[in-house]
């Protein structure tokens, strides 16, 4: 099912932009949430990130891209170009959409196996948001980076093939 | 009711409560989350266990651990004995009349799959209907729904008014003969709404329908009598009513169950068995194949103890207090809607807040110590009704306090100021 959508998505050039994983990395997320050490700074620090993803217009958040989640609904859009993973994503939640931005920091514009070998526990502990990933947050955003990863080794497997 | 009224009715509420000396009780309470004190608003979802239960269950596990109904040696008597009393106790909780009638479950969801995967299957046929309330919980949806579409059933709905309670003008019409079941929840864990159970079962029985009652919200904080509600099915959680996980009970009258085709077969429900036929032992033991959770069963009469040695009057005046509190202060916080107004309901503080998504109140909360719950509530269909994705709930037991609701409230107004 993955590998169908690689082909009707390979057109990188028509994503929508966003600045995480090129202008912002995960090496500066981390320097920014280490400097605070307010929950509410970092929390306003979050919300802000996720202001930054381009908002996903209604008729393009199909059930295709859906990610579903218990407490909130995730979107997520992407295709390869040049063998590098494009991403963009959107919530109805505006936490989960700053989380969404870090996860975005990470794997957007990557390389599938940088993805692969990409430790997004130790990213997230690092961060101090490691109860994000926990199974017990239905959030939506388990399953976007179980969905990311799943992207990547399905393209690594069509790649090994050809 | 007028203000004065109000007003006096929770401060006699606030000043006969000794919640301290509750608290007491609750080791966990004293616990904090991310350097905070734990306030905790999910009672709907679970209750949290006072010492006695915590220790009945350790007890059993020390001192008397051996299989039930089943050994000649003393250890294996005495878990027998504290199982069967157990149900004993259960029986008297909610005034059974047979102590037969009380059969050992998980909880709340395994009690309607069992009624639905014997009862249902013996009784409902091609063309009969079962009637369920919008405001089910999954669990009162979802076994109904499988059974309808094995058997060609059809599955019709009571709906909901924007204040969150049942809409009865419509029952009259809903019910007929083709009814074979009508299954409905006591409160709504959602909303918190109290249905007039006693009004429905009549008119149910009346077209010669059977009623399964859900309780898992109502017997935390109400005096529960099977015989005076006159229902046919009651289900209900330990872990929901100060008890431990994993045990929950179904009580139904003795000439259904009687008729009713086993659940699940192996040891413990059998008289005889040989490989070319096997006759299946008395209740309550036919529902019970295997081995029962007989420390859970121990702890739920720990439970059942501890609700036995505190005024359930006085504990329900001062729950409808902090309900009353809560939604009070909560008003003067702009956006805050309250969802579900329902005249008569259990301690539940069910709301939105404009233009933020509930997941988002409830991480802002977390932050502060604050344990609420965020969602559909596993009543979907409801927030369809609704037209919301969801809420944020509030739901309080006997050891919250007016201290916590003030906190809650600060919470609510910070949690506003950094989403709005
Ligand atoms: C109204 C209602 N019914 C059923 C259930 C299911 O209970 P359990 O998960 O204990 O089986 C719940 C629990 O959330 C509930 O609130």
């Amino acid at each position: 099912m993955v590998a169908g959508y690689i082909n009707r998505l390979d057109k990188g050039d028509e994503m929508r932009t966003h600045p995480f994983g090129t202008k912002i990395s995960t090496d500066d997320i981390i320097g920014t949430l280490e400097f605070f050490d307010d929950w509410e700074d970092r929390y306003k620090y979050i919300i802000e990130l996720g202001k930054e993803l381009p908002e996903m217009p209604s008729e393009c958040k199909t059930d295709d891209k859906l990610v579903a989640g218990c407490q909130s609904q995730v979107w997520i859009e992407y295709c390869y170009h040049q063998g590098r993973l494009q991403l963009n994503a959107d919530s109805d939640a505006f936490i989960v959409n700053g989380l969404l931005a870090i996860v975005l920091a990470a794997y957007h514009d990557k390389t599938y196996q940088y993805i692969g070998d990409f430790n997004i526990q130790e990213y997230f502990s690092r961060l101090n948001l490691l109860q994000h990933l926990s199974p017990s947050r239905s959030n939506g955003l388990v399953s976007m980076v179980k969905r990311i990863q799943d992207i990547a080794s399905a393209y690594q497997a069509t790649q090994k093939v050809s | 009711m007028n203000n004065v009224m109000n007003n006096t009715m929770l401060a006699n509420a606030v000043d006969d409560f000794d919640v301290t000396a509750l608290r007491m009780d609750f080791p966990i309470l004293d616990k904090k989350v991310g350097g905070k004190p734990l306030i905790y608003f999910d009672n709907a979802a679970t209750t949290q266990k006072p010492e006695s239960v915590i220790k009945a269950m350790d007890d059993y596990y020390r001192s008397m651990n051996a299989n039930v109904h089943r050994a000649a040696h003393t250890l294996s008597a005495q878990a027998t004995d504290a199982f069967e009393r157990a149900r004993r106790h259960v029986a008297a909780f909610i005034n059974s009349p047979f102590m037969e009638e009380i059969i050992w479950v998980r909880g709340t969801t395994e009690a309607i799959n069992l009624v639905a995967a014997t009862w249902g299957r013996a009784n409902i046929q091609a063309g009969d209907r079962i009637l369920l309330t919008e405001m089910e919980h999954h669990s009162n949806i979802v076994p109904w729904q499988l059974l309808a579409k094995e058997k060609g059933a059809e599955i019709i709905v009571l709906s909901v008014t924007d204040a969150g309670e049942l809409d009865l003008t419509n029952l009259d019409s809903l019910l007929d003969q083709r009814v074979k079941l009508v299954a409905l929840t006591h409160a709504s864990n959602a909303l918190g709404t109290r249905n007039p159970l006693e009004q429905i079962i009549e008119k149910a029985h009346s077209v010669g329908a059977k009623v399964l009652v859900d309780g898992a919200q109502a017997v935390a904080h109400w005096d529960i009598d099977v015989q005076s509600l006159n229902c046919d099915f009651y289900a209900f959680s330990g872990h929901k009513m100060y008890g431990p996980t994993g045990i929950g009970v179904l009580w139904g009258r003795r000439e259904l169950l009687e008729q009713m085709p086993p659940y699940q077969s192996g040891g413990e429900m059998i008289k005889r068995v040989s490989f070319s036929d096997t006759s299946f032992n008395d209740l309550p033991y036919k529902f019970e194949a295997g081995t029962p959770n007989i420390a859970g069963a121990t702890g739920m009469d720990a439970a059942i103890n501890y609700l036995g040695k505190i005024d359930r009057q006085a504990v329900s005046q001062y729950e409808a207090g902090l309900l009353e509190y809560a939604i009070r202060k909560a008003a003067d916080i702009p956006g805050i809607n309250r969802v579900g107004t329902a005249k008569d309901s259990a301690s539940i503080f069910s709301f939105t807040l404009k233009g933020v998504h509930p997941s988002d109140v409830g991480t802002i909360l977390n932050q502060q110590g604050i344990a609420v719950r965020d969602g559909h509530h596993c009543a979907q269909p409801l927030m369809d009704r609704l037209n919301i994705p969801g809420t944020i709930r509030a739901s309080f037991a006997f050891y919250n306090t007016f201290d916590e609701i003030d906190q809650f409230v600060e919470g609510l107004v910070k949690a506003r100021s950094l989403l709005c």
